[in-house]
């Protein structure tokens, strides 16, 4: 039994209400709130549903007439549930987050209006059935975030937007190379467990051309060193966008379209046999090491996070990479646990900046004192990232090493054990010194009940406890991993 | 007259009726006239389109003289596109120019539109190429009065370089099917396509007619009427001049190359043309980029845009064919809908240059739209008509083997992005203190905005033009 309208429904879910949004006037707030959470919600609901459906094994699948030989097809298998459900829940506290955040502030219609169709553009990512969709949705994200970088409209966003576009566009040209080649070698290929291409397998060189470009193109998304440069620069953006530029709607889209291109295009036999896995995986490697070290040495907190974006993201690309159950099970579910994790500390970021204006590392002496929740969800999001037990990041590293054991690739245990280290060293002296350091000076108390706002509160908490609960539960059969696992066993079927 | 005649007849009398009614009645009523026989224009072109789609190509001859003899007039699925287009993007651009115009330039600017709009449907009915030849010419002259409408030193130093360009290039082309007339004693281009020969009187004549075609287009290195033509004439003009009467002449040559020369030439004549046009997109690209000025940006921009159109000749695939029909159509909405978009700010603050911009985004935020959604099928990002364009010529280049034009088309993308979001991103800027911001008619802040979702809808249900550009792609 198929279902046709319900991945579309989806997808409109968060285009409708971000055009009705663009056309609200801004002092509208309680119209706007409203349809945004009204939205979050219905998205939630829908995919809650085909979620359901997806594990009982039905069909959902929404196709539209484009060009001759190419349909637009958005599909919900099971790995695009993985993504739309992580974006569906990040968005939802994301909103509240960030009415919370621009509470009072200009051009809010026109950033929740562009907020949502990024929204939209990651939905359409997830859910794309093929390629050429893919791309569509691919460039309406790079369309859609170019607002929300510049939102400040201050000559530094601005120049922050040129080197986003820069690099995205450039990114997107590539990507065009790659699927133009693949479409002219194979027709309009469309995402299939276990890959479409064995039909033009014999295309050795045609393959790995188009191989390299597409990777090339989403590199940049995924902030693949060399490809890096604008994740960082980028971080002028409001504390709401860089938390959702990053644990869900760019990287991961650059991540989990170098998924779908390994799984599900070209296959991961296919890929293994061109022999092009194993320099993905040293990219990766490098990525992972060059991320820790340069956050190392940040000293403001926005940026230091980013670089740790590109590390942890790179997490993700390895685990694809490497040619293994096990890896690739640590590779994906790293994909929900590093949003989680990531989101968390963004939102703790904004918290700090937005209530005691810090911005830099050294200043956050003893904030723990004054705003001992969201130091708390600070401190739950680095162990995570370091990857200690309890807390999701721990599974995704657990994963990841045996992975590389059984491909008898040890260097890479290296590589994995050199990076928490390196993780080590920039989150903990933060922990520390924000809970046992005595402040520079006595705190400016809050003038409400509460340490912050609680629209900036309870998402930061929300994420948090999310991040502990996907360690804790995560045997559960629906828990991250026990879907990552499921779908796994799919791919790796011979 | 039979139904086929009336079909075809009535798009091609509607504006020209509207235009001598108009020219009659003075001030007045001529916007009512000229409304009426706009609507009435764009059913009349709705219903040929209708009919084409559903019956396939339809021919009728003039006069009841059929072929070799008389002139004959076929309507394809071509030819229903192009009417389309003109249809729905000329009035818009003439709703634009009732408010931006003064009231005497606005009594002459409807009738002679009307004119332009008559000669360009007959230009896309005829399958004659006498019959071309007179439509190019009263489209040109048309053209020529519309750029001079001012009477002003600007305008009429722009209309007399187009009229000392584009008339040699009338010249060339007739000087073209005089030969072939001679040769083969026929000028309808089914007939002339059956009859050709290679041999140096074709060669020749085949020569004269792109030179006089490109001329007009214009292609590189004859655009250099092009940027001071565009800026000098008054906007809704320059829209007219960029969206549609330049492609009257690139209508012109694609058929004719397609369907009579390519055939008969060598290959290499194609891949010469793809050369021009490759250095068109990049010179043009680089030198819209280097302007300082808003309206020369989007006038470069065309020479762009005009030589991705050319890549066409040398892949001559009928995939080629689909993807620069496309860009003609995508273009044609998009750049309109730029033009029109820098009336508007010309309008609204009096500031020429790029930085007039600023603020752009909070003040006109409609103006603003048109102009990202223009600018974003000028590069060719998805959702617009002209990233299917490009689509469709980048798989054709790669199919043909012929991967260079694949590099143009994508470095072209690059470079119009780099133009694009210059404009785009100063109107995020805060509005200065200084400027004044007039109010301009809503129906002005709308029209950029309609042209530009042509645009963005022709990138959205694709198949549709697709599947009318097939009927009656080969004879």
């Amino acid at each position: 039994m198929t279902n046709t309208w319900l991945p579309l429904s989806v997808l409109l879910s968060s285009l409708l209400p971000g055009l009705i949004i663009f056309l609200l006037a801004e002092e509208q707030r309680r119209t706007r709130t409203l349809l945004n959470l009204l939205a979050a919600v219905t998205k939630l609901v829908l995919t809650g549903v085909m979620a359901w459906g997806v594990f009982q094994g039905r069909q959902y699948e929404t196709r539209l007439p484009f060009l001759p030989k190419a349909d637009l097809v958005l599909r919900a298998d099971s790995f695009s549930l993985l993504f739309i459900t992580l974006s569906a829940v990040l968005w939802f506290v994301t909103t509240i987050y960030a009415v919370g955040y621009l509470e009072g502030t200009d051009h809010r219609s026109r950033f929740f209006g562009f907020f949502s169709l990024c929204v939209a553009s990651t939905m359409g990512i997830a859910l794309a059935g093929n390629l050429l969709t893919f791309f569509l949705f691919y460039e309406m994200l790079t369309l859609s975030t170019y607002p929300l970088v510049i939102h400040r409209g201050t000559p530094e966003a601005l120049r922050a937007g040129n080197v986003y576009l820069r690099y995205t566009l450039s990114g997107a040209t590539l990507l065009l190379a790659g699927v133009v080649l693949l479409y002219s070698l194979a027709g309009a290929v469309e995402f299939t467990e276990r890959g479409a291409l064995g039909a033009v397998a014999a295309h050795r060189t045609e393959l790995i051309a188009a191989f390299v470009l597409l990777m090339g193109g989403l590199g940049v998304k995924t902030a693949l060193v060399p490809l890096h440069g604008w994740l960082p620069v980028a971080m002028v953006a409001p504390a709401p966008v860089s938390a959702l530029l990053h644990a869900v709607a760019v990287v991961k889209a650059g991540a989990f379209g170098i998924t779908r291109v390994i799984y599900d295009v070209y296959g991961v036999y296919l890929v293994h046999d061109l022999g092009v896995m194993q320099p993905l995986a040293i990219v990766a490697a490098v990525t992972i090491l060059f991320g820790s070290v340069r956050a190392l040495q940040q000293g403001d907190l926005k940026k230091r996070l980013a670089y740790s974006t590109v590390s942890q993201v790179a997490y993700i690309v390895l685990g694809v990479s490497i040619f293994g159950t096990a890896s690739t099970i640590g590779g994906l579910v790293h994909l929900v646990h590093q949003g989680v994790m990531k989101i968390t500390l963004f939102f703790c970021a904004g918290n700090y900046a937005e209530e005691l204006h810090v911005h830099r590392v050294s200043e956050l002496r003893g904030v723990g004192r004054r705003m001992p929740l969201t130091t708390a969800a600070f401190t739950v999001g680095a162990l995570g990232m370091i990857g200690i037990p309890p807390v999701a990041g721990f599974i995704s590293k657990w994963y990841l090493g045996i992975g590389a054991l059984e491909a008898h690739q040890p260097w890479l245990v290296v590589v994995l054990l050199t990076s928490s280290l390196l993780n080590a060293g920039y989150f903990l002296p933060i922990v520390y010194s924000a809970w046992f350091q005595a402040p520079r000076e006595a705190w400016k108390p809050s003038p409400g009940r509460w340490e912050i706002g609680l629209l900036l509160l309870l998402p930061t908490v929300a994420t948090a406890v999310l991040s502990l609960a996907a360690g804790l539960f995560a045997g559960a059969e629906l828990s991250p991993l026990g879907w990552t696992r499921l779908l796994t066993e799919r791919e790796f079927r011979p | 007259m039979t139904s086929v005649a009336a079909l075809m007849a009535w798009p091609v009398i509607l504006p020209l009726l509207g235009a001598v009614l108009a020219l009659l009645v003075g001030r007045p009523g001529v916007r009512l006239v000229a409304g009426v026989a706009s609507v009435a224009t764009l059913m009349a072109s709705s219903r040929l389109a209708w009919e084409v789609a559903h019956q396939g190509v339809l021919r009728q001859s003039i006069g009841g003289w059929g072929a070799p003899l008389g002139i004959e007039w076929r309507a394809d699925g071509l030819a229903a596109l192009m009417l389309l287009t003109i249809a729905l993007v000329g009035p818009l651009i003439s709703v634009h120019a009732l408010d931006h115009l003064g009231d005497r330039e606005d009594r002459e600017f409807l009738p002679l539109w009307l004119f332009v709009w008559c000669a360009l449907n007959a230009l896309v009915l005829s399958d004659d190429a006498f019959n071309l030849y007179v439509t190019l010419e009263l489209t040109t002259l048309a053209a020529v009065a519309l750029i001079a409408v001012r009477r002003d030193l600007p305008g009429l130093d722009a209309g007399l370089r187009y009229l000392l360009f584009a008339l040699p290039g009338s010249l060339c082309y007739l000087l073209g099917i005089a030969l072939l007339y001679g040769a083969h004693a026929t000028l309808d281009v089914g007939t002339l396509a059956q009859r050709v020969q290679p041999g140096p009187v074709t060669w020749v004549a085949a020569g004269l007619v792109t030179v006089g075609l490109c001329l007009k287009t214009p292609l590189f290195p004859l655009h250099v009427w092009l940027p001071p033509t565009y800026t000098g004439a008054p906007t809704p003009v320059t829209a007219l001049l960029s969206a549609l009467i330049s492609k009257g002449s690139f209508y012109v040559l694609l058929r004719l190359w397609l369907e009579v020369f390519a055939p008969v030439l060598d290959a290499r004549v194609g891949q010469l043309l793809g050369v021009l046009g490759a250095v068109a997109v990049l010179w043009g690209s680089f030198l819209a980029l280097s302007q300082t000025q808003l309206k020369r940006v989007v006038a470069y921009s065309s020479v762009a845009q005009i030589g991705y159109l050319f890549l066409v000749f040398p892949m001559a695939t009928s995939g080629a064919r689909a993807g620069a029909i496309y860009l003609v159509v995508s273009h044609a909405a998009a750049k309109a809908s730029m033009f029109v978009a820098v009336g508007n700010i010309h309008q609204a603050v009096g500031i020429t240059a790029l930085g007039g911009v600023q603020g752009l985004a909070y003040r006109m935020p409609f103006t603003f739209l048109a102009m990202a959604l223009g600018g974003i099928s000028l590069i060719g990002i998805p959702p617009s008509g002209g990233f299917i364009a490009k689509w469709l010529l980048l798989n054709e280049s790669i199919g043909t083997r012929q991967w260079w034009w694949a590099l143009v088309l994508l470095a072209g993308s690059l470079l119009a992005a780099a133009y694009v979001f210059r404009i785009l991103r100063g109107s995020f800027l805060p509005l200065p203190a200084e400027v004044k911001v007039r109010s301009i008619p809503l129906r002005n802040e709308l029209a950029p905005l309609a042209l530009a979702l042509i645009a963005l809808v022709l990138g959205l249900v694709p198949w549709f033009p697709l599947e009318l550009l097939a009927i009656g792609a080969s004879r």
